[in-house]
């Protein structure tokens, strides 16, 4: 693929104001951006609250495309403290939201309405994360207390803990399920990435990528994987990106969970911590970091010699007035990236190609 | 509010002689005039230690050659002393730092704050948690936390 020989560039489509404190992050609607369904994304912000934006269905112009979002709801009056993060179902259809007063809330999304229909207890102080498995039928909690809680729906709306974790040392930042596996990924003011496993109803940390397996030496802030989940790229304050691989080839035992390896360290390129990053469909890492920039990094193809490594296809300085939280590719065809920043806004942007007729 | 003092005696230094800021000559009028060590220095010296009725500049936990500032670059970089190795208030210390900081700084800048290398038994652990901002961020939705900022604050905006 050649997708990225071409020179990009990097157009703000539009500023979304609204938030009246620092945007800590924000989601895609995963079941949104198809012909019939326009784009939705959900951000938190310490102001305590959700805010709902979708797309315009049909902008009339190009030129009239400054002005194509629009905040559609307003979920507040439920957490009483900064809303940290949030996780859409896989249906899109419920909004699973972290909040540093140590609940978690379900909203269903009912026409256009959200409705809280759920609130989770049990961890003892902040929420700092919440995702989706896959199929919907597991979510995954965790704070500052240290422990990862995995939660299984019921039926209505009644969620059940079936397993608290502890292992990490530390404040535990977020929690990821990867894309197709029920296994669980955490990651930790510990500096360390812990992978968890079902093994018959008992979960259990099986692997920890730390600094003795060339892990972060300082907080872990984010993962995200790759299209395909092989693999998984970490953001840290310790100013790298660490791309990590599954050795397929090594299965373990009876289990069959297959152990994760560091592939390379993206280093040099930031000049504070990276608090975000999100790898897109078509294989595109975004960064968003305390440097007020977002960066961009690609495969490079023609380094095999020392191994596999990344480059940086662009970089876009001042992206904000203020550190940047939060950085998410959308779904559907066009390759918009959305920002939060704690300068109190949201950008969407669209990595759009210069070159013609290379490849797309 | 503590029952037994972390540092019963501590020494307290005579403040510093408050320079009037020297007034530019012939710039415009609008001119931006740009951030430097003393106006940062100004902001802070009268902090209020938690646990002292004396300011960090008294108690030399702020000097004022512990405070660069490079204003192109929006980055200001705090190294304070605490009175003992192993005082707790470090964190409390640096706390009010930063909120002081954020409140008096145009948004652009960055901060960093630090213990001085070798003045804490847990430096690495301070200076960790003083610069992780979610950690902040939670500190001060913590009551009480904020009251004892807001004390050690107000004498700083006299």
């Amino acid at each position: 693929m050649e997708l990225y020989e071409g020179a990009c560039e990097l157009k703000l489509l539009q500023t979304l104001e609204g938030h009246t404190d620092r945007v800590w992050s924000l989601v895609w609607n995963p079941a949104t951006g198809t012909a019939e369904t326009p784009l939705v994304f959900a951000s938190c912000s310490g102001d305590k609250t959700v805010r709902i934006w979708e797309q315009n269905p049909s902008p009339s112009s190009s030129s009239s495309s400054h002005s194509s979002w629009n905040c559609k709801a307003v979920l507040e009056d439920t957490h009483t403290r900064t809303v940290r993060s949030c996780s859409w179902s896989p249906s899109g259809k419920l909004l699973a939201v972290a909040s540093f007063d140590a609940t978690t809330s379900i909203w269903e999304n009912v026409g256009g309405d959200f409705e809280c229909v759920s609130t989770l207890e049990g961890h003892e102080n902040e929420v700092k994360s919440v995702s989706w498995n896959a199929s919907g039928t597991l979510l995954a909690t965790c704070g500052r207390d240290k422990s990862v809680w995995i939660w299984e729906a019921q039926p209505g709306n009644e969620f059940e803990c079936v397993s608290v974790l502890q292992g990490h040392s530390q404040d535990v930042k977020m929690v990821l399920w990867h894309p197709t596996l029920d296994v669980l990924f955490s990651c930790s003011y510990d500096n360390t990435v812990k992978v968890w496993a079902d093994d018959d109803d008992d979960w259990q940390c099986v692997q920890t990528l730390g600094e003795p397996n060339n892990g972060h030496s300082s907080t872990v802030w984010a993962l995200s994987f790759n299209k395909t989940g092989d693999k998984m790229v970490t953001c840290s304050d310790d100013l790298t990106l660490k791309i990590w691989e599954m050795d397929s080839t090594s299965m373990q035992s009876a289990d069959g969970y297959a152990p994760w390896r560091h592939l390379c360290t993206i280093t040099g390129y930031h000049d504070r911590t990276i608090f975000s990053v999100h790898w897109s469909s078509e294989g595109i890492i975004a960064s968003g970091a305390a440097d007020d920039a977002i960066r961009f990094f690609v495969e490079d193809k023609d380094g095999l010699v020392d191994g596999p490594s990344y480059k940086l296809l662009l970089k876009e300085e001042k992206a904000h007035g203020m550190d940047i939280n939060s950085v998410q590719w959308s779904p559907g065809e066009k390759r918009l990236l959305a920002s939060a920043s704690d300068d109190g806004t949201i950008k969407i942007w669209e990595l759009a190609s210069l070159c013609t007729g290379n490849g797309y | 509010m503590v029952s037994e003092l972390i540092n019963a005696n501590p020494i307290v230094y005579e403040k510093k002689e408050r320079r009037a800021r020297s007034a530019p000559i012939a710039v415009e009028e609008y001119a931006v005039e740009p951030i430097d060590q003393q106006e940062v220095f100004d902001h802070v010296r009268d902090i209020k230690d938690p646990e002292h009725p004396y300011s960090l500049e008294e108690l030399k936990v702020i000097t004022e050659d512990a405070i660069e500032v490079d204003d192109q670059q929006s980055y200001v970089r705090i190294t304070f002393t605490p009175t003992v190795e192993h005082c707790s208030m470090a964190t409390i210390i640096g706390l009010c730092l930063r909120v002081k900081l954020l409140r008096s700084l145009p948004s652009r800048y960055k901060v960093d704050i630090r213990v001085a290398p070798g003045s804490h038994a847990s430096e690495s652990a301070v200076n960790k948690q003083l610069n992780d901002k979610e950690r902040v961020a939670a500190a001060l939705e913590n009551p009480n936390l904020v009251d004892m900022v807001d004390e050690c604050l107000a004498p700083s905006y006299d």
